[in-house]
């Protein structure tokens, strides 16, 4: 077949095929209301999902290795009157379509098995293939209004999503928050698009990139940060998250923690690296200072959680943070003209999206799983999960490890780089961000091990141990599909963490286009091993890491096999001679974090302890009382309310006036307006 | 000596040392204390016995608690085996600069907590949760000596930075002195001594690192521990390293050259347990919430160095 060799495939096909996959996912969407109800109605418009999503992460890895592809978007028939769509691919849009669409491939898959626990699948069938096909639409839109439409639709069916269990207070709450936090946030981005267009109203990317903004570009840097800020979950916007992702059914907050928030990402990317043309250097100071103060606090939030869906939607703040403190980096860098130096951050954030994307989702099905075998998300409540449920266990071990950036899994490789970035910002002509960024070093490093110890937590209450409750005890392992999804997801973090240099040479037309460099070919190392900016400077090899990792710790098992006693005898715990019998003897989830609470938390969230022991000769309890503080919540987003609901109060008199006052206002208001249109021209 | 056989030297090196490092200072410390105190090869016996012996297991220990020896003793080993101790050249030391060393002992650090919490005791979890406290401020602390010499020597790798540091371009610096006192704070923290933690309590209250392996015995336990003084072994090793790398055998050097660069390697070791064991028999344990204000001090010494060297180095 001449017509499909590899180089006649052109951009225009490739360009196509996405179009059709969201197009199908759209129709999948519609089938979703018709069977939904039925049996198998869930299995198959999941399946199907698993196939297009696959589909469409084949096509846009062809487009992002294959030279030349990705020049022009293709026109659909269909669109707004002032524009055209447009849609098409480039390698940022490539990149993140792959990211998005091979996570959200193996999460439908687990959905294969873990939808059929819904109790009302048609609240979430159908909305499912529409929040897909929301978020490939952001990613593959070449013009503002497509993007903008891509990203309500994805908004709107994630908000479905999660009050798609809108029985509890709590989740209707959520749902609420989310719905504003999310309109908030689409409005930023659409008047950052107006700044952009300029005063001719071009609103293709294409126009965007050739006029200068309108306005002060900086306008547009706030914009962004708050529109995408908001949806990826910055502090202080990050409100809505820990609310919204554990309040949809687990293989949704998996795609909204893993995936939603990396098309955020995306969009931020879009707007501030490639439309709003060239840089000031103090931009990085703001996305710098948020990041940081982002990833800190994001994991010292999670410690405080007992709730295992809520630790890990707030430990996709942090990373979060993780993520916008290379992209910080990389705008100080390109700024400056150190373009070699700015795509090894860029790189690095986009590589940690990846791996974020990996770990965050497998951990989330993994919390999905044991909702699924226990009825409970509270981790006061679990322990001793590994026997009953192993490989779930495995799998999320694993999940723990690479989030806790340890190697040799794939999120250590993306911190390794964010510090190579920072040890390069002495490079820096100012001398702000060299002040700046060690501290930012600091935080990253402090969060990461804040992160460790979160994960110990995490696992160790929930897996490890001793049941706490009755159906922590009589849980059985979780069907097959959702094992094979998560030990998918898992041995993808491993093969990410091995050999990184397939990741980060696939990026390369990412940085060329964003930051007008790129690193290195890593396939040029020997050995597999990754060195981005020079081997004599820094390297790592992952593979060979892990090797050696293997191979010692077996030696030492024959070693200790050939030389050692083999018996074992099972025993009582021994405990220093005081074993207790009581599971509530052991160390929770509250208790592990009490140390870091008391070291961090006094001061970041009030927490104040208070021991109120009976007098001697009482025979009563003695009770420890624990008062913490959202502090972010309290200082920001009460007073809002506050003011909403005062105002509220106050303007109710409106809602009972007569016909004739009412006609009175309107006419006042439209004197009001033209006066005002008189004034200004 | 080809690059391989002195990597495969260091890894036999490092296994058989460690022990002997521990029963050094043991020694050390008993004399310093007016007694007379065990051998130096008692670890070896101890060891020796404790793999003859039979392991019990509590009843709910899960495979995490049977494999995670393995798994702290096989990371510890290979993030000894990168450090340069007597030789520079080592094969793999390309495979891993010190950002990874120290995250492997992450790595080991993550496992031994997990084994803390598997059994589900109280003691356990006392051990566990304090150990990642205190790794939450020791590891930034590290992170940032890291950042501060690999500034200096422009490279990450501890063959470059040691190559440097043993060069004629770096004199005394308020930058290193800094970064140096907070790596001996971070090393006396991570390897559980006085006054952080004692390695020789089994007083309930006051244990850390010996609370996390209280439910281990026999074959399991000798791997711990011998995992333990690796650790000791690699921290001494990574202070010679960075800043003190006189006498180190460049790769390919003669047969001279390597037995120079081991007496060397040999009396820092010595020299640097003997000042640990003074620093720890000349000072009381302190409270557990106290240490945060110890390591807290590393950390801020170690951002105290990096930002005077970051702001200080004039853009190239």
């Amino acid at each position: 077949m001449p017509g499909l060799s590899i180089t006649n495939v052109t951009p225009f096909l490739l360009n196509q095929l996405a179009a059709c996959g969201v197009g199908l996912l759209l129709l999948l969407a519609a089938l979703g209301i018709l069977v939904s109800r039925r049996a198998y109605g869930s299995r198959v418009i999941y399946g199907s999902c698993a196939l297009v999503c696959s589909a469409l992460a084949g096509v846009a890895l062809y487009a992002l290795l294959a030279p030349g592809s990705g020049a022009a978007a293709i026109e659909l028939p269909i669109g707004l009157p002032l524009g055209r769509t447009r849609v098409g691919f480039d390698a940022l849009s490539a990149a993140f379509v792959v990211i998005v669409n091979l996570t959200t491939a193996i999460v439908s898959a687990y959905a294969i098995g873990y939808g059929t626990h819904a109790s009302e699948p048609q609240r979430v069938v159908p909305f499912y293939p529409a929040f897909i096909a929301g978020m490939n639409l952001v990613l593959l839109a070449q013009d503002a209004f497509s993007f903008l439409v891509g990203w309500e639709f994805m908004s709107l069916a994630s908000w479905a999503l999660v009050v798609s269990e809108d029985r509890s207070a709590s989740n209707r709450r959520a749902g609420l928050v989310y719905l504003i936090m999310a309109t908030g946030g689409a409005l930023t981005l659409l008047l950052a698009f107006g700044v952009l267009a300029g005063p001719e109203g071009g609103y293709s990317f294409d126009t965007m990139r050739q006029t200068a903004a309108f306005g002060p570009a900086a306008i547009v840097l706030v914009l962004a940060l708050l529109g995408a800020g908001s949806k990826a979950g910055l502090v202080p916007l990050h409100a809505w998250l820990p609310l919204a992702h554990p309040a949809a059914p687990s293989h949704v907050s998996a795609l909204m923690s893993g995936v939603m928030t990396k098309v955020a990402v995306y969009g931020f990317i879009r707007i501030v690296f490639d439309l709003s043309g060239p840089p000031s250097w103090w931009w990085s100071i703001p996305v710098l200072i948020v990041a940081a103060v982002t990833a800190l606090l994001g994991v010292l939030y999670a410690l405080m959680e007992h709730d295992l869906k809520r630790l890990l939607a707030y430990h996709t703040v942090e990373n979060i943070g993780i993520i916008f403190i290379g992209l910080g980096l990389a705008l100080a860098f390109e700024a400056s003209g150190l373009a070699v130096a700015a795509a090894l951050a860029l790189i690095a954030a986009i590589f940690h999206v990846f791996n974020h994307s990996l770990f965050k989702s497998l951990l989330f099905l993994g919390a999905g799983a044991v909702l699924s075998a226990t009825g409970e998300r509270d981790m006061e409540r679990l322990g001793g999960l590994i026997h009953r449920m192993p490989v779930t266990a495995f799998a999320f071990l694993v999940g723990c490890i690479a989030i806790s950036a340890l190697p040799p899994f794939n999120g250590f490789v993306s911190e390794w780089l964010t510090f190579q970035a920072i040890l390069l910002s002495p490079q820096l002509p100012q001398w702000i961000p060299r002040l700046l960024v060690p501290a930012v070093g600091a935080t990253l490093a402090c969060s990461a091990a804040l992160a460790a110890a979160c994960f110990v937590k995490a696992f160790g209450s929930t897996f490890l141990g001793r049941a706490r409750a009755p159906a922590a005890g009589a849980a059985t392992e979780t069907d097959r599909w959702s094992l094979s999804a998560m030990l998918l997801l898992a041995a993808l973090c491993l093969g990410a963490g091995v050999v990184p240099g397939f990741v980060i040479d696939s990026l390369a037309g990412v940085s060329e286009s964003m930051v007008g460099a790129q690193l290195a070919v890593q396939g040029d190392q020997p050995w597999l091993r990754i060195a981005p900016i020079d081997p004599a400077r820094s390297a790592y090899n992952g593979l060979l890491v892990f090797v050696m990792i293997v191979i010692a710790a077996v030696l030492t098992a024959m070693i200790v096999r050939r030389f050692a006693s083999h018996s074992l005898r099972r025993s009582h715990a021994w405990d220093c001679g005081f074993p207790d019998a009581s599971p509530a003897t052991q160390y929770s989830s509250s208790s592990f974090a009490q140390p870091i609470r008391r070291v961090f938390g006094s001061a970041v969230f009030r927490a104040r302890e208070r021991v109120a022991m009976p007098k001697p000769g009482d025979t009563g309890t003695a009770k420890l009382r624990l008062d913490i503080h959202d502090t972010v919540w309290e200082a920001l987003y009460d007073p809002v309310i506050r003011f909403v609901n005062m105002a509220a109060d106050r303007l109710n008199g409106i809602q009972f006036l007569t016909i004739r006052k009412y006609l009175t206002l309107v006419f006042a208001a439209l004197v009001l307006l033209l006066v005002i249109i008189g004034a200004w021209r | 000596m080809h690059g391989w056989q002195s990597q495969l030297a260091q890894l036999v090196l490092v296994l058989l040392l460690a022990p002997l490092l521990s029963g050094v200072t043991r020694k050390i410390r008993s004399r310093l204390l007016r007694r007379r105190g065990p051998s130096v090869f008692q670890p070896y016996r101890d060891l020796l016995k404790l793999i003859r012996k039979e392991a019990v297991v509590a009843d709910n220990a899960s495979w995490l608690f049977r494999i995670a020896p393995y798994v702290i003793f096989a990371t510890t080993w290979v993030a000894a085996a990168l450090v340069p101790t007597f030789a520079a050249g080592l094969t793999f030391s390309a495979a891993a600069d010190v950002i990874v060393i120290v995250a492997l002992l992450g790595t080991a650090r993550f496992f031994l907590a997990l084994a803390g919490l598997d059994v589900g005791t109280s003691f356990g979890g006392i051990g566990s949760s304090r150990e990642m406290m205190f790794a939450s401020l020791a590891e930034p602390a590290m992170l940032l000596v890291v950042f501060t010499v690999a500034l200096f020597a422009g490279s990450t790798q501890l063959s470059s930075i040691s190559a440097f540091m043993a060069g004629p371009d770096v004199g005394l610096n308020i930058s290193l002195a800094l970064s140096l006192i907070a790596l001996v704070i971070v090393a006396v923290a991570e390897n559980a001594r006085i006054p952080v933690d004692n390695p020789a309590t089994h007083l309930e209250l006051t244990m850390v690192h010996e609370a996390m392996i209280l439910e281990y015995s026999g074959r399991h336990l000798a791997v711990i521990e011998a995992a333990a003084s690796l650790k000791l072994l690699l921290y001494l090793s990574l202070i010679a390293c960075m800043f003190t790398p006189w006498g180190t055998t460049l790769a390919g050097g003669e047969t001279v050259a390597y037995a120079i660069g081991l007496g060397a390697y040999a009396l820092k070791l010595l020299a640097f347990g003997f000042g640990l064991v003074v620093f720890e028999t000349a000072i009381a344990k302190m409270r557990v919430f106290r240490v945060p204000e110890f390591l807290g001090m590393a950390l801020m010494l170690g951002l105290l160095g990096a930002i005077l060297l970051f702001v200080s180095r004039v853009s190239q």
